[in-house]
C-alpha cells in the first residue's frame, strides 16, 4: 500500500510568549534578552499512514495531539523535519472554524466548502446532501450566528464530511452532539473509511478509536509512545483501568 | 525519499499546504469571490448606513477640501475646474489609504481561519484590495458623469493614461496590503507606521495643489524625483491627464499642468510596482510560516 502520510523526524517548538510589538521586541533587545522562552510540542516524531488506514490519535491534553493534526493539514510547518502527504485534505481541525456568524447557512456552506477546496459545481451537487444530513433545512437562510451550538456543529461536520478528501481529519468533534447525531457522524465515517480513504481521527473516546480505527498511535509529551493495535493503545493508556465514567461513549 | 509508488493516481507525496502565494490565490478564485462577497455582505450590514459610509466619507472630504483649499483659501482661483482636480486625485490616494488600512488587519481579522484552516493565507490582503477595488468601480462612474457634463474631449493619451494609473495603483495597494498584513502579525504596533503613511501620502500627491505649484518650488531639483518617485502621486497626476486635463477645453493653456514624458514615467513606474508586489510577497512567505503560532 502507498504512504498517505509521511511523518519523518518531525519536531515542533512552540514559543511561550511572543514579543508582540515592535516596541516589546526592542526594549528586550536592549535588555539583551535574545531568546524567547520555546517548549517542544513535538519531539523527533516519526510514522507513516498507509493510504486507507484508519488511525486513531490519542494521548493526554497536552501531548501534541493538536500540533500534530495542524502539521499535517499544513496550517503549520515544522521546525525539524518533513512532513509529507497525498492527495486532498479536509481538515477538521476545529468545525466551526471557517462559520461566519452573519452570514446565512447557505452562504456559510458555499464558503466553508471553498475553504475546504471545493469548487462551485461541488458544493452545488453536494448542497442537499449537506443541508438534509446537517438537518437545518428550516434555517438555511438563519444567520448561523443564531444557531445552537449543536447545529453549528452538525453543519461543519456535515460540510466536512461531504469534501472528497483522499485524507480525512477529525479532531474531537464528536464531543459535540447529541447521541443520535453522534451516531449518525459515526456512520459517516464509517462509510469514508469504508471507500477506502485515510483517516486521521483524534479522541479520548476508546470506545469510538476501537469501532473505528485499524490502527492506533499514543502520542506522550510530543514523542511516540505507542503504535499498535487500538486495544494495546487502550491498555498503554490505562485507560481500561477506570471505572467507565465516560459510559456514554458505549452505547453508540 | 523514496515514496515507493512514484506514479500513484493521487500524485506524488508532497508538503501539506499552499505555499504557492499569489499563484494559489489566483487558482482558488471562486473562493477569493466567496471572501470578497463576504467582506462586502458584513460591511453592509455592520452599519445602518452600510455601504453607504464608503461613499458618504469620500463625499465629506471632497466638499471639505473643496470648501476649505478651494473656496476658503482661494486655490479655487489658481488651479482650473480645482473640484476636479480634487475628485480624479481624491479616487486614487483614498484607494491607496483604504488598501493600507484594510489590507494591514485583513489577516488578524481572519484568525480563526489562519489557525486552522489550510488555504493560502495572501488570499486575505488580496480579498480585501479587491473589496476596495470593488468601492472604487461607482466612483468612477461618478467621475465619468462629471467629466462629460464639463464637456470632456479624451484623446488616445487620455485613455492610455486612466489604465496606467489604475494599473499602477492597483500593484503599488497590493504590494502594501501583503507586506503589512503579514507584518501586524508579528508586530502588533505597526498600525501606527501605517496611519504615519497614510498621512504622508494623502499629502504628497497632487490633490489640493496642482503639479505646477510643485514645479515652482522644486522644479529641476532631485526633490522632483523623489516627489515622481512616489507610485501614488504619478498614479494621480496620469489619472488627472485622462480626466481633468481634457476636461478643461481648449481655451486653458494646460502647459505645465503635467509633467514631461508621464506616459513613459507610468510604465518604469508600473514595472517597479510589479517588483515591489514580488518583494512583499517575499516578506509575505518569509512571514507566513509563523502566523498560526503568533496569531
Amino acid at each position: 500500500m502507498a504512504e498517505s502520510v509521511v511523518v519523518d523526524n518531525v519536531s515542533k517548538h512552540f514559543t511561550v510568549q511572543n514579543a508582540r510589538t515592535l516596541k516589546q521586541r526592542i526594549v528586550r533587545a536592549r535588555k539583551g534578552e535574545r531568546r524567547n522562552p520555546t517548549f517542544l510540542a513535538l519531539d523527533q516524531l516519526s510514522f507513516t499512514i498507509s493510504q486507507g488506514e484508519a488511525v486513531g490519535l490519542m494521548g493526554l491534553n497536552g501531548s501534541g495531539k493538536s500540533t500534530l493534526l495542524k502539521l499535517i493539514s499544513g496550517v503549520l510547518r515544522p521546525d525539524r523535519g518533513t512532513v509529507l502527504t497525498r492527495g486532498r485534505i479536509a481538515g477538521l481541525i476545529e468545525i466551526t472554524a471557517g462559520f461566519h456568524p452573519q452570514l446565512s447557512g447557505r452562504e456559510n456552506i458555499f464558503l466553508n466548502g471553498a475553504i475546504l477546496g471545493m469548487s462551485e459545481t461541488e458544493v452545488q451537487g453536494k448542497f442537499d446532501e449537506i443541508v438534509d444530513f446537517a438537518g437545518i433545512g428550516n434555517f438555511l437562510d438563519t444567520p448561523v450566528g443564531r444557531y445552537s451550538s449543536g447545529m453549528f456543529a452538525r453543519l461543519g461536520f456535515s460540510i466536512a464530511a461531504s469534501v472528497d478528501s483522499d485524507i480525512f481529519i477529525i479532531d474531537e468533534v464528536l464531543a459535540v452532539g447529541d447521541p443520535p447525531f453522534k451516531k449518525k457522524c459515526l456512520q459517516r465515517i464509517r462509510e469514508v473509511r469504508d471507500e477506502g480513504r485515510t483517516i486521521v481521527f483524534v479522541s479520548h473516546n476508546t470506545t469510538q478509536v476501537k469501532k473505528l480505527c485499524h490502527r492506533a498511535l499514543v502520542l506522550e509529551e510530543g514523542r511516540l509512545g505507542f503504535d499498535g493495535s487500538v486495544q494495546d493503545a487502550v491498555h498503554f493508556l490505562h485507560y481500561d483501568q477506570d471505572d467507565d465514567e465516560d459510559a456514554e461513549g458505549g452505547e453508540i | 525519499m523514496s515514496t515507493g509508488v512514484e506514479d500513484h493516481p493521487l500524485g506524488p507525496l508532497r508538503p501539506p499546504g499552499d505555499t504557492t502565494g499569489l499563484f494559489g490565490v489566483l487558482r482558488r478564485r471562486y473562493l477569493l469571490k466567496l471572501l470578497v462577497q463576504k467582506e462586502l455582505r458584513v460591511r453592509y450590514q455592520a452599519s445602518l448606513l452600510g455601504l453607504g459610509w464608503s461613499y458618504v466619507k469620500p463625499l465629506i472630504r471632497f466638499l471639505m477640501y473643496f470648501l476649505v483649499i478651494g473656496v476658503l483659501l482661494g486655490l479655487r482661483d489658481n488651479v482650473p475646474l480645482f473640484a476636479l482636480h480634487i475628485f480624479t486625485a481624491m479616487i486614487m490616494v483614498s484607494f491607496f489609504t483604504e488598501t493600507l488600512n484594510a489590507g494591514t488587519k485583513s489577516v488578524i481579522k481572519n484568525k480563526s481561519l489562519v489557525r486552522k484552516m489550510n488555504v493560502p493565507r495572501e488570499m486575505f490582503p488580496v480579498a480585501s484590495t479587491a473589496v476596495t477595488a470593488y468601492h472604487m468601480g461607482p466612483q468612477y462612474v461618478v467621475l465619468l458623469i462629471a467629466c462629460i457634463v464639463l464637456g470632456w474631449s479624451p484623446d488616445p493619451t487620455a485613455f492610455a493614461a486612466a489604465l496606467l494609473g489604475i494599473a499602477i495603483m492597483l500593484t503599488t495597494s497590493l504590494a502594501v496590503a501583503l507586506a503589512f498584513s503579514a507584518l501586524n502579525v508579528a508586530f502588533r504596533d505597526i498600525g501606527n507606521f501605517v496611519e504615519t503613511i497614510s498621512m504622508v501620502v494623502m499629502w504628497s500627491a497632487p490633490q489640493i495643489y496642482s503639479w505646477d505649484f510643485v514645479v515652482d518650488k522644486i522644479g529641476g531639483t532631485w526633490l522632483e524625483q523623489v516627489y515622481l518617485a512616489n507610485p501614488v502621486a504619478v498614479a494621480t497626476l496620469l489619472n488627472q491627464r485622462a480626466f481633468w486635463i481634457p476636461s478643461l477645453g481648449p481655451e486653458v493653456d494646460t502647459t505645465g499642468f503635467m509633467p514631461e514624458h508621464l506616459l513613459l514615467r507610468g510604465t518604469v513606474m508600473l514595472a517597479l510596482c510589479l517588483a515591489l508586489v514580488w518583494v512583499a510577497q517575499r516578506i509575505f512567505s518569509s512571514l507566513e510560516a509563523n502566523f498560526a503560532e503568533q496569531l
